[in-house]
């Protein structure tokens, strides 16, 4: 193809993917480096691009530790118990301490936090949460990336990172194509900071036809994070822990601010309530350490969240379905049912759409709830992504390496879902772990520790050549075929995407076969995926959109590959209600309180997997915090029980 | 509900092309007005019609669970900080909601840090990041670390 190749040269810090963890990075690179040359690529418009591009109701991370409300460790350790204690406590306990910091000077920008009107505080939904009218969170946090960055390179799908030529395990870069004008765009950095968001459509979708659009997680959401860093030799972590989530069915509108602030509770269809129903059954697979509801009573310790699907599930699977969100109730109050309408219009506008559609008013009927197929993120109730270095003061030395989140790429760092074993970080500590990456990258460049890089022309050449090999193969093969689709020597992205599905739900726990799978099946899985990895050679793009797709499909292969990896290496069941290993129906703690990492050779794609001890917080009191004061209310104990880890 | 658009109220000016994260709006080579070229990877995030000056793009339910016969129309106004929405139910009721959106003129709080003061060395070299200690202590004090909150790693298990 005659594309014209166009060369950023010299940047210090580039932004791959400017969702919150890729503007977060951005804005406080130019604080550490003023004169730094910091430059974005993204693939969308980063006014509207990634998870957050229609708004959000609420910030889910936020200590408010300047009103005595929480502490780091109270945070590493509730989001310690969700994820059945496979978190990294050092990153955690990081991102918390400085969370704080960013929610208020999103404040100062202009984004509307809602107050308490006693207090003056933050207006709290839950322990974590506080609410916003955050329709333009996103245009928000995008002003403040494009004030730091040198450029912004909007439309560019980033395909592939480059590495040094003159030292092994060294990044140098990245390459991706122009969306819209097809040019093919090399940037030559010293640093690159990841921050290209999880990966929805890995798994077969509940929805079929037009509506397979509406996923929980962003459709945009290609796993690139995970497909650019596997393919640079990063190492992963916990890719096992897929999230599956309890939402209102079919729209999938969140239930954050239904649970903690409507205060709506569920019930089965007859009108039960249902959940504490499985709570001994439950503690025969995970034990009376992760679930203790009398515990949770008392501390304020949540239902781990697969827990709580757990129950569903099981509870739809004895029959007793449909699963609904008892509304009517917290609807009759017009204050709470504008809150309700307005936290959908504010991040899942469809879900208003829908009950506009089927006359479901949740004032007048208890809309149903169902759980979701499953995502791949590490950013809420789950913990995939890359193995990263801690901070100094913080991180023993098994997760130690030298500079914040860099990950075992030299040059290499994260934020947002790409940060492997932060659960709980959400918006606000995606955010964060951005600005804590790009004062690090900073750091590692003012070390030197990036002097000398070369990238060879061989390098890219090859690259640009893969780039655009769909395109190629589409002129050559497009008119061996009368019209249509249907082609024997290549497959179109959707095609390709639809296999990945499949295969992802048959075999590696989707929502079909109940997120059940076992070695035999994940076994099958891999010989797949492998197979299917010589036909994503043959991908066609008879345009530069069908481009897009067929890298994001590459990235969501690459991703499915390393999810399947892992699950095949954790031999238990650690989450059940995310999935479950039939070969292995318990939760082991005698062998698996462990961390895994996987590594992919970049030479040879051969996996080796491994376990990363698990380093946990200790010391003060295990419940330090002081519920803040609206909370502390005696009247609403009874809520807390089920209070939801979201 | 994907996105369509009006014929007769569109006109090609490309706003929806360039905002879309699904990059799935396109203008139609023939009629030179925007459509949605792939309905199946549409989030139904709005960010499209909100930022259509024509008001030309709708939506509607997705055909594979939502019946036909409702709307929600939105009307964001940066100006104004404010966004306004009104649902239309299927059996003809209605909804209109109006949030705000911003607390100030655009843009106007963030700030310009290639022209704050340098950090100084010492900054540099401790944990803290831009604009903090500010907002992180109850107390005004430091950041907060092991030591400080009186905790400490556990020696690591495999067990
Ligand atoms: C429905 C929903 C509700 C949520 N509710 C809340 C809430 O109430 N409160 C809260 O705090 N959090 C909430 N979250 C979570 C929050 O949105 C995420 O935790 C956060 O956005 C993750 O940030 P990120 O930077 O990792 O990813 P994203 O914000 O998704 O950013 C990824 C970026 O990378 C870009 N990109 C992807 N691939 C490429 C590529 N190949 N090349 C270049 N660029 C690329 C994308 O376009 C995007 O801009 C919610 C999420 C969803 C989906
Ligand atoms: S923004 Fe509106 S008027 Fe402009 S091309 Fe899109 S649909 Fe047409
Ligand atoms: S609603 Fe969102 S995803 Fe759908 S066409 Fe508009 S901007 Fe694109």
């Amino acid at each position: 193809m005659g594309v014209k190749t166009i060369v950023e040269d010299n940047i210090d810090i580039l932004v791959v993917g400017a969702g919150l963890g890729g503007t977060g990075a951005a804005f406080e690179a130019r604080y550490w480096g003023q004169d730094k040359k910091i430059i974005i690529a993204e693939k969308a418009n980063i006014d509207r691009s990634g998870a957050v591009a229609q708004g959000l109701y609420a910030i889910n991370c936020y200590m408010g530790t300047r009103w005595g409300e929480n502490n780091p460790e109270d945070h590493v350790r509730y989001a310690r118990i969700d994820l059945l204690g496979m978190v990294r406590e050092d990153l955690l306990f990081d991102m918390a301490r400085h969370v704080d910091s960013a929610v208020h000077q999103f404040e100062e920008w202009g984004l509307p936090l809602m107050k308490n009107e006693t207090t003056g505080n933050y207006l709290r939904e839950g322990r974590w949460q506080i609410m916003i009218h955050g329709e333009s969170y996103k245009p928000i946090v995008a002003e403040a990336a494009k004030k730091s960055a040198d450029k912004v390179y909007n439309r560019i799908c980033v395909t592939h990172l480059l590495m040094d030529d003159s030292k092994e395990n060294r990044i140098a870069g990245a390459v991706g194509f122009n969306v819209r004008t097809g040019n093919f765009h090399v940037f030559k950095s010293k640093t690159v900071i990841c921050g290209a968001g999880g990966a929805s459509n890995i798994f077969k979708p509940r929805s079929v036809g037009e509506g397979s659009g509406r996923t929980w997680y962003a459709p945009w959401s290609s796993g690139s994070a995970y497909g650019l860093m596997i393919e640079a030799g990063a190492k992963m972590t916990q890719m096992e822990n897929r999230i599956v989530l309890a939402r209102f069915k079919d729209g999938y509108g969140p239930v954050g601010a239904y649970f903690l602030h409507l205060k709506t509770y569920t019930q089965n269809g007859v009108g039960e309530e249902y959940e504490s129903k499985w709570w001994d059954s439950l503690q025969e697979i995970v034990g009376r350490e992760y679930l203790d509801p009398e515990v949770s009573h008392k501390t304020h310790r949540p239902i781990p969240t697969c827990l709580r699907n757990h129950a569903l599930i099981s509870e739809v699977n004895a029959g007793r379905g449909p699963i609904h969100m008892v509304t009517m109730e917290a609807f009759q109050d017009p204050h709470l049912e504008e809150v309700g309408w307005e936290n959908f219009l504010g991040m899942t506008v469809g879900q208003a759409v829908l009950w506009a559609a089927t006359d479901v008013d949740p004032k007048n009927e208890n809309p149903e709830l169902t759980t979701s197929e499953p995502y791949v993120m590490g950013s809420h109730a789950t913990s995939s992504g890359a193995w990263c270095s801690g901070p100094s003061d913080l991180s023993p030395p098994e997760y130690f390496w030298g500079y914040n989140r860099m990950m075992t790429v030299e040059g290499l760092f994260g934020a947002g879902d790409a940060v492997g074993g932060t659960p709980h970080a959400f918006s606000s500590g995606s955010f964060t772990e951005g600005r804590l990456a790009a004062k690090a990258a900073c750091q590692y460049i003012d070390d030197g520790k990036a002097d000398g890089i070369i990238v060879s022309d061989k390098q890219i050449n090859e690259r640009k050549t893969q780039v655009f090999a769909p395109m190629d193969r589409y002129k050559i093969y497009r008119n061996e075929i009368v019209a249509g689709t249907v082609n024997p020597h290549y497959i179109n992205a959707r095609q390709g995407l639809d296999r990945l599905q499949k295969l992802m739900d048959e075999y590696a726990g989707g929502v079909t076969v109940n997120y059940m799978t076992n070695e035999k099946l994940l076994q099958i899985g891999l010989k797949k995926l492998k197979i299917m990895e010589e036909d994503l050679d043959k991908l066609a793009a008879k345009d530069l959109h069908e481009l897009l797709r067929a890298w994001e499909l590459r990235h969501r292969h690459r991703t499915s590959e390393c999810v399947v990896q892992h699950t095949l290496f954790r031999k238990e069941t650690r989450w059940p209600g995310y999935y479950y290993r039939g070969d292995a129906m318990k939760l082991d703690d005698e062998n698996w309180h462990v961390l895994t990492v996987s590594h992919r050779d970049r030479e040879t794609g051969q996996y080796t997997m491994s376990k990363a001890p698990c380093y946990h917080l200790v010391g003060a009191e295990e419940e330090t915090a002081k519920i803040s004061s609206t909370e502390n209310d005696s009247s609403k104990e009874e809520t807390k029980v089920l209070e939801p880890a979201e | 509900m994907p996105t369509f658009v009006y014929m007769t109220r569109c006109d090609g000016c490309g706003h929806c092309v360039d905002i879309c994260p699904s990059d799935i709006m396109h203008i139609d080579t023939t009629y030179r007005r925007a459509y949605n070229i792939e309905p199946d990877m549409c989030w139904q995030c709005f960010s499209c019609v909100k930022a259509c000056p024509q008001n030309a793009i709708d939506v509607r339910g997705y055909a594979d669970f939502a019946p036909l016969g409702h709307s929600v129309r939105v009307n964001r106004e940066e100006e104004k900080g404010t966004i306004s929405w009104r649902i239309k139910y299927r059996d003809g009721s209605e909804k209109s909601f109006v949030s705000p959106i911003t607390t100030k003129p655009w843009g106007s709080g963030i700030p310009q840090l290639a022209d704050v003061a340098q950090p100084s060395k010492e900054m540099r070299e401790s944990q803290l990041l831009y604009n903090e200690p500010k907002y992180i202590r109850f107390d005004e004090g430091g950041l907060h670390t092991l030591e400080s909150n009186g905790l400490k790693m556990e020696e690591g298990v495999y067990y």
